[in-house]
């Protein structure tokens, strides 16, 4: 379904990614792990079509990815996803109004009745029945994830894209959370990419485990070389001495230069 | 003894001390002002409170003997009709200004820099020109009003309409919004909040700019009346015209952040999430 062709990305000399070549199947769950400024956020852009390839081809079923955000790729991202001045019902029924054309966005009679039932269903499965008038600054981050993933899904889209989505929440929220994405995984059909800083995430979630990390090191010049995928491994047969080995490569001594590199900027 | 920096008084101790700078002024001018008139009851330069107290019962409760109005009360209405009428029309064409520099790069790209240029003109500096184009009647002072602070206006809700987060936009694209949806539900409620504030912060210039008009030329108005009767030295008028106009601004103020409050409880609650 989506394809990688020798897939490059530069930001004038700075290479982020070198030779990207993968293929991933329909209904895939793939999480990406790496360092940071590694560019699996990068990817992801590219993927959700904020970012473009600078060389080679990215391709849903075989033709080039739309450069710019479009209904068939939703996206949970790990903050500012929802609408700080609507309520949660509110958020979920915008996202019902977006799918039809129109120049207010707004729906009014029989469309509006019937979006608000679907969102109360919705919001009743991702567990936020109880807060529907609620606005967003009164939800916790756990509650606030899960309303972002109820208006993605609303829109019904193929892909589904998680630039961490619960690494700002609480372990116990988190495993929550994992079992409630799989289960809308499941039940939705979806294929999905996730980015996230937990290898245990990685290694649990999904079926396939994509790590970025870069194969040649010039500490001449931190950014000549970009990252490619240095691990892509089925989940579910992974032994703890690879995780050993995949965590360590994670966590190299750091050499001094800025930690954030590319991934904290907008 | 703790640091300075660490030592907060208590609400009682908070209000005297607010208190005390405005006590302080009262007492220094009353006695001044006793002085004064002691050494010759004719000064007019600090009235006391008692004809103070004759200026405005003359200005506001007795007809005048020229026209037969209420002048205090008819200056009153003039400003605030001009004021208000201005600051509308500043708020409501700053905000599509701002709106469509900010989200729409196309737009920004032709109406930014000269936004900039027209924004370092002085206002007042194109007052005579206003002049000569609408006259001496209202349009004028209105348009004074209205041009000297939407560029304020405009620019700042172009700052924020570009401060909202990137991914709310990215979010509602996914979600299969066009542009206009995004705007009118995504944008323009969030802009909303940030326009009564920005409404707030300039309404300080649009006194500054009605009473400068009404000043130069104008009929009536609270900013005509005291420069009129500054000819007479009539401290006694201009005192609690300026005490007026300042309750007034502190009126609105106070007003617009209530609105705000009330209309956005999301705002005053955090904003951008």
């Amino acid at each position: 379904m989506i394809e990688a062709n020798n897939l490059w990305k530069r930001y004038g000399d700075n290479v982020v990614l070198e030779q990207i070549n993968m293929h991933v199947a329909e209904r895939e769950f793939v999480t990406m792990v790496g360092t940071s400024g590694c560019g699996k956020s990068t990817f992801l852009k590219m993927l959700l079509g904020t970012e473009s390839p600078s060389s080679g081809s990215l391709l849903l079923d075989g033709k080039p990815i739309s450069s710019e955000p479009g209904p068939d790729r939703g996206i949970v991202f790990q903050q500012y996803s929802v609408f700080p001045h609507m309520t949660v019902l509110e958020n979920v029924v915008a996202a019902k109004a977006f799918q039809r054309p129109g120049i207010t966005g707004y729906l009014f009679g029989g469309a509006k009745k019937a979006a608000r039932h679907e969102a109360a269903e919705i919001l009743e499965q991702v567990g936020l029945s109880h807060a529907l008038n609620r606005y967003p600054h009164e939800l916790s981050g756990g509650m606030k994830q899960r309303l972002a993933i109820a208006q993605a899904l609303l829109a019904k889209p193929r892909i589904l894209l998680l630039d961490e989505p619960f690494g700002a929440l609480d372990p116990g929220i988190r495993a929550d959370m994992h079992e409630l994405i799989l289960n809308l995984w499941r039940q939705y059909k979806l294929t999905v990419f996730m980015v996230t800083h937990d290898l245990k995430e990685g290694f649990y979630l999904g079926t396939r485990l994509w790590v970025f990390d870069k194969l040649r090191h010039d500490p001449q010049a931190p950014n000549a070389y970009g990252a490619s995928i240095t691990y892509d491994l089925p989940v579910g047969q992974l032994d703890q001495r690879l995780y050993q080995e995949i965590d360590d490569s994670l966590r190299p001594v750091y050499t001094g230069q800025s930690e954030d590199g590319l991934e904290g900027q907008p | 003894m703790k640091r300075l920096i660490n030592l907060a008084p208590s609400p009682v101790v908070s209000m005297m001390l607010a208190l005390l700078p405005f006590a302080l002024i009262l007492l220094m001018y009353v006695a001044s002002s006793d002085l004064r008139l002691e050494a010759n009851p004719n000064d007019k330069l600090l009235p006391s409170f008692t004809q103070i107290g004759d200026a405005i019962h003359r200005m506001a409760f007795e007809p005048s003997k020229r026209t037969g109005e209420y002048l205090f009360w008819q200056d009153t209405a003039s400003s605030l009709q001009r004021l208000g009428l201005g600051v509308l029309i500043a708020a409501s064409l700053g905000l599509a200004l701002g709106i469509f520099t900010g989200a729409l790069p196309l737009v920004n790209a032709g109406v930014s820099p000269l936004l900039t240029v027209v924004s370092l003109v002085p206002p007042l500096a194109l007052l005579p020109i206003l002049f000569i184009v609408f006259g001496l009647g209202e349009l004028s002072k209105v348009m004074l009003v209205a041009i000297g602070i939407t560029p304020v206006i405009a620019r700042d809700i172009q700052r924020r309409t570009r401060e909202i987060p990137a991914e709310q936009l990215v979010k509602a694209q996914t979600l299969g919004a066009n542009t206009a949806q995004i705007m009118i539900r995504v944008l323009l409620p969030q802009l909303l909040p940030k326009l009564i504030d920005a409404v707030r912060l300039t309404l300080g210039a649009g006194w500054l700019f009605l009473i400068a008009a009404e000043a130069i030329a104008s009929t009536d108005g609270l900013g005509y009346r005291i420069f009129l009767v500054r000819r007479y030295m009539s401290m006694d008028v201009i005192l609690p015209y300026v005490a007026w106009i300042t309750l007034l601004a502190f009126l609105f103020d106070v007003a617009l952040a209530w609105l705000s409050r009330r209309l956005f409880p999301w705002h005053a609650n955090g904003g951008a999430q």
